[in-house]
């Protein structure tokens, strides 16, 4: 059976585990509706041009996660930041698990978005922004919003600033084969409150896994939030990370994305901006190789007057490795005085490795700065000579120049030890011995 | 040490040396003097090997050994130091990161083990004291952000790092005020020993009052048209490049 029907045709079993009477009851039955519609995207889509998923969905997925699989902590220590205090909320296959996961409802709340669809108290919120900003009509999304079971649910009140940083971690070990995971997460910041977070899926077992995620996040005037998402998982693992960030006056919100590894990875990311002085941030490096494939989409919407956005993505690719980006920046005919830039940077460490690289910008208004600039190139030739000339061998200087071609985008990530962490992970990538300060 | 016959090198088909003769010896100093274009930057990039240059005719060799098909990494480990004009900006990698790179990739050439950390760290301190570079500079990012007179210091304390025996100054003066000249000027003086030698390359004699040649060597059109003492910068100073092309034509 393909996968479009074998999901549709478990959809029933799926909902009958949960409570009918919820509103969200209908929200998914009406998602299931366009999947039906629709299927999953193909290369005749404008936007799945470049990144096609005709070989994962002929994977035989299964759908529903079996309960009860248990890891040590020992074995996916690595994957936490753990050498500073933080929030964590962790799923194994798709199911929470509390042994690894450190919640809280003492001030913000840290918990389970099954929790927050079930219990009446988290009902307003839940009605409030739950699907309000996720695209109807776009078939991945819909196909995890009519599966939404799971995810991370946090709300940070007015005022507040979270004193810990968040790990969201989705772990997966697909013990029987081929898994399909839809994680679905929730965050809402109120007015002035300010937030971290670091999101991973990371598989465990060389299995076929597919994850179709979707996040919202809402920042209310004046909210402050950092989302990082670090994406090096193994060679057999793929990811659709659909996430979508709704901006209210004076918020500052930004995403970073560090995409080192997996199969196959599309990362579509939207800002829309519905207020006035927003400043949106969408920053990410991909270093890959082998026949991985990283696709960013991103979308900025400026709907309203006095807003930025900054957007900067490096790229590094070798072997046959394709590399994907695609940035659309809307500038509405009232939102005067915007200021956009986007630039896209890439190195072709081999020949046979691709780069397909769009800019996209629809402006209805007169009054605004947008810049955008794709390069694609090999490394300065100066600057080599630079390395080569204090007696640093051509490979070696090679690396270091990359490393430092990558690495200048860290410098807005504001958790010190994972930056620490991801400049580690550039080097290793590039494998620069670059050891660190003494 | 430096022996350069008969060097025509060129670029994109340009020939840009026409027929260079320099001896260097150990414990001397050279300056090397030129109008824009004349092909002093040239000159120093073919020593230390820069792969854009082509030498079509000649020899360079440094202590008999001909240095013909040895690239630029090769020359760094036999003993040449080339400091730049324009130093390139590396973020990421902080000053101390790059130097300590730079020394165990010579010193992995020479068969040697890594550098250990506390030598390392003890070197670092002293040739930074020795160029008053105090440590935060050192856990910048190299060249990022750096005014013109801290890349120059910076391309110094390199060159006490890395302890070459034949140092190429190229143009180490320009962008530099008058209390970072000397501080530079000063390091070099410092290094200078009977055993290893500086090739000053300048448009400008202003340098040459705190780092005095034993010669000077007035390049034109990709030769040298005139040699002497450290009297010749003097001379030129006072009577401007135009009197070097009339000297030759």
């Amino acid at each position: 059976m393909e996968l479009k029907e074998k999901l549709i045709s478990s959809f029933m079993a799926f909902e009958e585990q949960l409570d009918l009477s919820s509103p969200v009851h209908e929200i998914r039955t009406e998602s299931l509706k366009h999947f039906e519609e629709n299927g999953f995207p193909s290369k005749k889509d404008e936007a799945w041009k470049y990144t096609s998923l005709a070989k994962l969905i002929k994977n035989d997925y299964s759908i529903f996660p079996k309960e009860e699989t248990t890891i040590e902590l020992k074995d996916v220590k690595k994957y936490f930041l753990s050498d500073i205090d933080t929030y964590k909320i962790v799923f194994i296959d798709g199911v929470y698990t509390p042994f690894l996961s450190d919640t809280t409802h003492d001030g913000i709340d840290v918990c389970l978005l099954s929790a927050a669809l079930s219990k009446d108290k988290y009902k307003a919120t839940i009605t409030a922004f739950f699907n309000t900003i996720a695209k109807k009509d776009d078939n991945l999304t819909a196909l995890n919003t009519s599966f939404t079971k799971e995810g991370a649910y946090i709300f940070i009140p007015k005022s507040v600033v979270a004193e810990k940083p968040i790990q969201i971690l989705h772990f997966a070990t697909g013990t029987q084969g081929p898994i399909l995971l839809q994680p679905r997460n929730l965050i809402v910041v109120e007015e002035n409150a300010q937030v971290q977070i670091v999101e991973r899926h990371q598989s465990l077992v060389p299995h076929q896994i597919m994850s179709n995620s979707v996040t919202e996040i809402f920042a209310a005037k004046k909210a402050v939030i950092d989302y990082y998402k670090v994406q090096n998982d193994l060679d057999e693992a793929s990811l659709i990370d659909n996430t979508y960030v709704a901006q209210k006056t004076k918020s500052n919100v930004s995403v970073h994305t560090f995409s080192f590894g997996g199969k196959l990875t599309r990362n579509n990311l939207n800002f829309y901006q519905k207020g006035e002085y927003i400043d949106s941030i969408m920053k990410g490096v991909t270093i890959i190789g082998d026949q991985q494939h990283v696709d960013h989409f991103t979308l900025v919407d400026h709907a309203q007057p006095n807003c930025e956005s900054h957007q900067d993505y490096k790229g590094i690719y070798s072997d046959k490795s394709v590399g994907v980006f695609n940035g659309k920046i809307y500038v509405n005919r009232i939102a005067q005085k915007t200021n956009a830039f986007q630039k896209n940077n890439n190195i072709l460490l081999d020949d046979t490795a691709t780069i397909n690289t769009k800019p996209q910008l629809e402006i209805f208004a007169d009054d605004v700065k947008c810049s955008h600039g794709c390069t694609i190139g090999q490394l300065d030739e100066d600057a080599l000579f630079y390395l080569r000339s204090r007696g640093i061998p051509k490979k070696e200087a090679k690396g270091l120049l990359t490393y430092a071609f990558a690495n200048n985008v860290l410098e807005s990530v504001k958790i010190p030890t994972l930056k620490a962490r991801i400049n580690k992970l550039i080097a290793n990538k590039l494998g620069v011995n670059i050891g660190h300060d003494l | 040490m430096l022996l350069i016959d008969d060097l025509h090198a060129s670029v994109e088909g340009k020939e840009i040396l026409k027929g260079i003769n320099l001896q260097v010896k150990a414990g001397e100093v050279h300056a090397i003097m030129g109008p824009n274009g004349s092909g002093k930057s040239t000159l120093s990039s073919v020593i230390a090997g820069n792969e854009d240059y082509e030498v079509e005719k000649g020899t360079i060799s440094l202590s008999g050994e001909n240095l013909e098909d040895i690239d630029a990494e090769e020359r760094a480990h036999k003993g040449i130091f080339l400091s730049f004009q324009y130093p390139v900006e590396i973020p990421g990698v902080t000053v101390t990161n790059f130097i300590k790179t730079a020394i165990n990739a010579s010193r992995k050439a020479q068969g040697l083990e890594d550098m250990p950390a506390k030598d390392m760290l003890k070197n670092i301190r002293e040739k930074a004291a020795l160029l008053e570079i105090d440590s935060k500079f050192l856990s910048r990012s190299l060249n990022e952000g750096f005014s013109g007179g801290e890349k120059k210091r910076n391309e110094i304390f390199q060159m006490a790092m890395l302890e070459p025996k034949l140092a190429i100054l190229d143009e180490t003066d320009s962008g530099l005020d008058i209390d970072a000249l000397k501080i530079v000027a000063n390091g070099v003086n410092k290094l200078k020993s009977k055993k290893n030698a500086v090739v000053v390359i300048t448009h400008y004699q202003r340098l040459l009052d705190y780092i005095i040649p034993d010669f000077v060597h007035v390049l034109h059109d990709g030769k040298i048209v005139k040699s002497g003492t450290k009297e010749l910068a003097h001379e030129l100073e006072a009577k401007g490049y135009d009197w070097i092309k009339q000297l030759v034509d």
